[in-house]
């Protein structure tokens, strides 16, 4: 098992009538409501977060992009992977990842991919998300009936700039380069491992099997609600005819540990019912635009947003719900031990996104649960799927001997 | 109003209602973003008089080939396309077109300015004023269309819907299908502004055209009349009574009366 502590890095400041005010905490949040007086203390507590997971031995850490988002305050994920790339020496920097769609032209992505690689040594794991609504369409103005066909379009041309040696011609829809030649070059050949965070678009299955990339299940739904889902892409990978290593697939799950289920709740509860009360608000308009998902996925009837027991996402909802939904998993080392190899086995992962830190929860909280995971779970958690310990397809390679940051200046320096 | 079907030289299979005498002037009908409504008197008043050729784009209805259109470019010569399909190329139909079909007949009308007789504009898209930014439409949850297009929400009741029965999951599900496709095709021209710079081909729009608007349009408000008549080089207003943005559905009668009276 791989374990990635993952910060969606949340405004931890949104007024307690915020559910009432407004309509949406995505698209049209009120930026008034930021403050970035108060944004430059919280950018570095996540960022020393991230940093302490890979010190009490998380195997990677996670970032990811959002735009005109209460609860995403990573416009730009590879700006704080940089920060990550230089402070850290052996996790995996997941960024999950770029929406390749809305960079023009998307080499942009290639290259900055490759240069995450080359500073962290081999160190990045590239997710390329086909994006939210709210973010592709909403914010950045792409036509949702042609977001699809742009993403592959942007994926083919990173993809293929990262292997080729030589200079190239790329006459494509909606971009057209006279000349592709990549520098710098990322270290993981043929390219950094893969990840494809998707909400269950079937197309996306698909697209993950036939390249054999990671397929990231990323809801807040908890794994009970997921296991549909996750059924649904295992047959795919049964039917397209490939091996079903767990390591194809990822989850992510919202996580709080505690000495006991009790002192879970007292503990982490206000914070994790202000990421679902409050930061996920989003106004359904903003949800599901005319022509973003396709017919297929829509006969096939895996509307996520639609289904009866998603609703909960968008009406307040109490503690004991989350819990007995599996939307939390919350509670002793023991509870959460047992919970979390339940979501392991029943949804068939290698890899689990742990968000250990949600909505305001305070950093000495955030690292409290963090160590009780890495601790007393995690380590019961390791040899999950013995048959495939040695499938590193779906991780990263990195170098053997890599640079450690000199510090600026030693003391005796800094004081000549 | 029959229906046939015509196939385009680009492969989209076209459902076309068509309406009238065939020794009359033909007129062709391009419909709104909703599509073709259960609902045809104002195309039964103007077949009165005028060969009257209605056709469903590609992504409405029984009309298929959207994936075959994906920009301005590619939707103004399909218009053409289905003329040439109909047999009324060279026969320089009147061009008639409500909402996102305005926008498509005027696109049309800039190509191929001796190819028409005279042009209808019904609260047509195709302009933007910083000053009146037109309501995001991609936006709307399914209930708040009839308040956006309808001077009487009333009216809409039913006639957005088919009819459904929104209690049973699958014709919801149907609802989302047809949704998705209608105005996933409208938003090749329409998302995320709808403004494919039309303004600076409208000097080649030469034929004379009638601007109609609903003065109650609350999506597309009637200030934008004004300035269609200032880019268009021969136009006249006119404006309809206790009409919204569906003029067509709202005032069929008068509609086709004042087109009738413009195309002579």
């Amino acid at each position: 098992m791989k374990f990635t502590w993952f910060n969606l890095m949340p405004w931890p400041y949104l007024p307690d009538d915020f559910r009432e005010k407004h309509r949406s905490v995505w698209v049209d949040i009120p930026n008034t409501l930021y403050d970035p007086v108060r944004g430059h203390a919280v950018y570095h507590e996540y960022m020393d977060q991230l940093e302490f997971a890979e010190s009490l031995g998380f195997d990677g850490i996670g970032v990811n992009e959002h735009h005109q988002n209460g609860y995403g305050l990573m416009p730009s994920p590879n700006i704080i992977a940089a920060g990550l790339a230089r402070r850290t020496s052996s996790a995996a920097i997941c960024v999950i990842g770029n929406s390749i769609a809305l960079y023009n032209p998307p080499i942009r992505v290639a290259e900055e991919f490759a240069m995450l690689d080359v500073i962290s040594g081999g160190r990045l794991v590239a997710g390329f998300p086909v994006g939210t609504p709210m973010d592709t369409n909403f914010c950045y103005g792409q036509i949702p009936a042609l977001t699809r066909d742009k993403y592959r379009e942007a994926h083919d041309l990173i993809v293929r700039a990262w292997a080729s040696d030589e200079p190239f011609a790329f006459d494509g829809k909606y971009n057209q380069l006279r000349w592709v030649n990549l520098w710098p070059k990322p270290i993981q050949k043929p390219h950094p491992p893969v990840y494809i965070p998707g909400g269950g678009s079937v197309e996306t299955w698909d697209f993950c099997i036939e390249h054999d990339y990671n397929y990231s299940y990323l809801s807040f739904g908890g794994y009970l609600a997921g296991k549909a889902l996750l059924d649904g892409y295992w047959d795919r990978v049964a039917a397209l005819g490939k091996d079903d290593s767990p390591y194809r697939a990822a989850f992510a799950q919202i996580i709080a540990v505690a000495d006991t289920d009790a002192e879970a709740e007292k503990l982490y509860a206000e914070h994790i019912l202000y990421f679902y009360n409050r930061c996920l608000r989003v106004y359904p308009g903003f949800a599901d635009p005319p022509g973003y998902r396709t017919v297929r996925t829509i006969r096939e009837g895996t509307l996520t947003l639609l289904r009866r027991e998603n609703q909960a996402l968008f009406q307040s909802v109490t503690w004991k719900d989350l819990v007995e939904r599996g939307m939390v998993i919350a509670g002793s080392p023991q509870t959460v031990r047992q919970r979390m190899e339940e979501l392991i086995k029943s949804l068939r992962v290698g890899h689990v996104f742990c968000l250990l830190h949600n909505g305001n929860q305070p950093d000495e909280k955030t690292r409290h649960s963090t160590r009780l995971f890495a601790e007393q779970v995690m380590p019961h958690l390791r040899d999950m799927w013995p048959e495939w310990s040695s499938d590193e397809r779906w991780w990263i390679h990195p170098l053997e001997s890599r640079v450690t940051p000199r510090p600026p200046a030693e003391p005796a320096e800094a004081r000549a | 109003m029959n229906a046939t079907t015509v196939e385009t030289a680009r492969g989209a299979r076209v459902r076309v209602l068509e309406g009238g005498g065939d020794g009359a002037q033909p007129v062709l009908f391009l419909h709104g973003l909703a599509g073709l409504l259960d609902d045809h008197a104002f195309l039964d008043g103007l077949a009165e008089r005028y060969h009257v050729f209605a056709p469903e784009l590609p992504g409405y209805g029984d009309s298929t080939g959207e994936d075959l259109l994906e920009d301005m470019l590619d939707f103004s010569l399909h218009g053409w396309d289905v003329a040439e399909a109909l047999g009324l190329a060279g026969r320089r139909p009147h061009l008639a077109g409500h909402s996102m079909g305005g926008m498509i007949a005027a696109e049309m009308a800039c190509l191929a300015p001796g190819g028409i007789g005279r042009l209808v504009l019904v609260d047509p898209f195709g302009l933007w004023l910083d000053e009146h930014p037109i309501p995001d439409l991609f936006s709307f949850l399914p209930f708040q269309f009839a308040d956006h297009l309808f001077h009487d929400p009333a009216r809409a009741e039913g006639l957005l819907t088919g009819g459904m029965d929104f209690s049973d999951p699958e014709a919801l599900k149907e609802f989302f299908v047809g949704n998705a496709r209608r105005l996933g095709t409208a938003g090749k021209m329409l998302f995320p502004v709808p403004n494919r710079r039309l303004s600076k081909r409208l000097y080649r729009l030469t034929a004379a055209t009638l601007v109609v608007w609903g003065e109650s349009d609350q999506l597309i408000v009637p200030a934008y009349a004004d300035r269609w008549a200032e880019l268009l080089p021969r136009s006249s207003i006119a404006r309809v009574a206790e009409a919204g943005h569906m003029v067509p559905y709202e005032q069929p009668e008068e509609l086709a009366r004042t087109v009738a009276g413009f195309l002579g």
